[in-house]
C-alpha cells in the first residue's frame, strides 16, 4: 500500500518534469489527522511560480488515488525555499535531462559545467530562462545552449 | 502593527510594476530580454498576490486578491508614482527598474527581520528575487551608460527624467533606506559613467491615491476583463 506521503512525494513537477516535488525540495510535510484528513504542505520556489496551482491539483489527485479522499494542500513561505533543498538524486536527474543543477546558494563563482559534454568552458546568455527558476547558458566547447537552475 | 495601507503600498508597487514590465513581452529588442522582463514581472506579481491576500484578510471586509486588484479605482491605489510612469524607451524602463529594485531589496530585507511574521515570510522570499532584478537593471544601466555616445545620451536622459519620482519612495516609514539606496545607485551610475541628477522637484501623492493619469489607463487595461465578466476565471 502506498502511504499518503509516498503518493504526494511521487508527484512530478509540472515545469521540471524530470524531478518530483520531493526531489525539488518543495514538499514540506504530509500529515494525517485521526479523522483521516490529509494535509499536504508545500512551498513555492519563486513567489510568482505559475506552477503552484497545477502542483496543488496534482498532489490532491495523487493522494486521493492512493485511498485518501479527504485532502487539503497548504502553502507555506517560511523558511523560504532555496535551491540547496534540491536532493542529490534530483540534481542527478536534472543533469541527465540536460539541465545544469544549481551550485550552493551562497554565491561562489563556480563554473557551471555543460550538462551535455561536461566542459567547464561555458557562458551565461541570460539570467532569465523559460521558467522563473532557470537561466540560459551556452557551452563554448560543444556549442550547445542549455538551461541552468540558478542558485536561490 | 502592520496597517492595511502599508500592505497596499507594498502590494500596489509590485502589482503596477508587474503590469508595466509585462507590456514589454513580445516587444523587447531581443528574445532574452523579453523573457527576462516577463520573469521579473512574474516575480513582482507573485509578491503582489501574497501581499494583497494578506491585506484583504487584515482589512476583514471579505475582499480577496482579485477584488483588491480588479475592483479598486485609481484613487484607492497606494503605489508610488515611479512604477506607473510609462515604459518610455528601453532606457527609461531600465532606470525605473534600477531605482525600484535598489529600493525593494533593502526594504524586503528590513521587513524580513520585522515583527510581523507573515509579512516577514513574504519579504524573505521576495528579497532573493529582487537581488536578481537589481543585478539585471544594473548590468543594463552600465551597458547603456558606458556604451555608445547615443546609448549614453539616452540612459542619462532616462535617469534625469525618472529621478524626481524616486523621492516618494522614502516618504513615510522607509526614509531610513535612502542612504543605502543612494550608495547602491551611485555605485551603478558611476560604473555607467552617468551623472546623478540634482535633487529638486519631488512629485508625490501616490500613497494617498493621487496619481498621474497614466495609472488610469493602466488600470483600464488590467481590469477590463474582470469588470466586464465579474468572477471570470481561467
Amino acid at each position: 500500500m502506498v502511504t499518503a506521503y509516498q503518493a504526494a512525494a511521487a508527484v512530478v513537477d509540472p515545469e521540471l518534469r524530470v524531478v518530483t516535488v520531493e526531489e525539488l525540495g518543495i514538499l514540506r510535510d504530509v500529515d494525517i489527522d485521526p479523522t483521516g484528513h490529509v494535509t499536504v504542505t508545500i512551498t513555492p520556489t519563486y513567489s510568482g511560480c505559475p506552477a503552484m496551482d497545477v502542483i496543488r491539483a496534482d498532489v490532491t489527485k495523487a493522494v486521493q488515488a492512493a485511498g485518501y479522499p479527504d485532502v487539503s494542500v497548504r502553502t507555506v513561505l517560511t523558511p523560504a525555499w532555496t535551491t540547496d533543498a534540491i536532493t542529490e538524486a534530483g540534481r542527478e536527474k536534472l543533469r541527465a535531462a540536460g539541465i545544469a543543477p544549481p551550485g550552493p546558494a551562497v554565491r561562489l563563482t563556480l563554473t557551471i559545467r555543460c550538462p551535455r559534454c561536461g566542459s567547464p568552458d561555458t557562458e551565461e546568455l541570460s539570467h532569465f530562462g523559460a521558467t522563473a527558476c532557470k537561466a540560459l547558458w551556452r557551452c563554448r566547447a560543444c556549442a550547445e545552449p542549455f538551461e541552468h537552475v540558478k542558485a536561490l | 502593527m502592520t496597517s492595511v495601507d502599508h500592505l497596499l503600498a507594498l502590494a500596489d508597487d509590485a502589482l503596477v510594476a508587474a503590469q508595466r514590465l509585462a507590456e514589454w513581452c513580445t516587444n523587447a529588442h531581443e528574445m532574452e530580454e523579453d523573457v527576462a522582463l516577463a520573469n521579473i514581472a512574474l516575480d513582482q506579481l507573485g509578491v503582489a498576490r501574497l501581499l494583497l491576500t494578506y491585506a484583504g484578510e487584515l482589512e476583514g471586509e471579505a475582499r480577496d486578491e482579485d477584488a483588491l486588484a480588479y475592483l479598486r479605482d485609481d484613487r484607492e491605489y497606494r503605489n508610488c508614482l515611479l512604477v506607473e510612469l510609462p515604459n518610455g524607451d528601453f532606457a527609461v524602463t531600465v532606470a525605473k527598474l534600477l531605482f525600484l529594485s535598489a529600493y525593494q531589496r533593502p526594504l524586503y530585507e528590513k521587513l524580513a527581520a520585522g515583527d510581523d511574521e507573515r509579512l516577514a515570510g513574504i519579504a524573505a522570499k521576495a528579497v532573493k528575487e529582487s537581488a536578481y532584478h537589481l543585478d539585471h537593471s544594473a548590468l543594463w544601466t552600465v551597458r547603456l551608460g558606458d556604451g555608445t555616445a547615443e546609448s549614453h545620451r539616452r540612459m542619462q536622459a532616462a535617469v534625469d527624467e525618472v529621478w524626481p519620482y524616486t523621492h516618494e519612495l522614502f516618504e513615510g516609514p522607509h526614509a531610513d533606506l535612502r542612504e543605502g539606496w543612494l550608495s547602491t545607485v551611485d555605485g551603478v551610475l558611476g560604473s555607467a559613467t552617468l551623472a546623478r541628477p540634482a535633487d529638486g522637484w519631488a512629485p508625490t501623492g501616490g500613497r494617498e491615491g493621487r496619481h498621474t493619469e497614466e495609472l488610469s489607463y493602466l488600470l483600464g487595461e488590467m481590469q477590463v476583463l474582470h469588470r466586464a465578466h465579474p468572477g471570470a476565471r481561467w
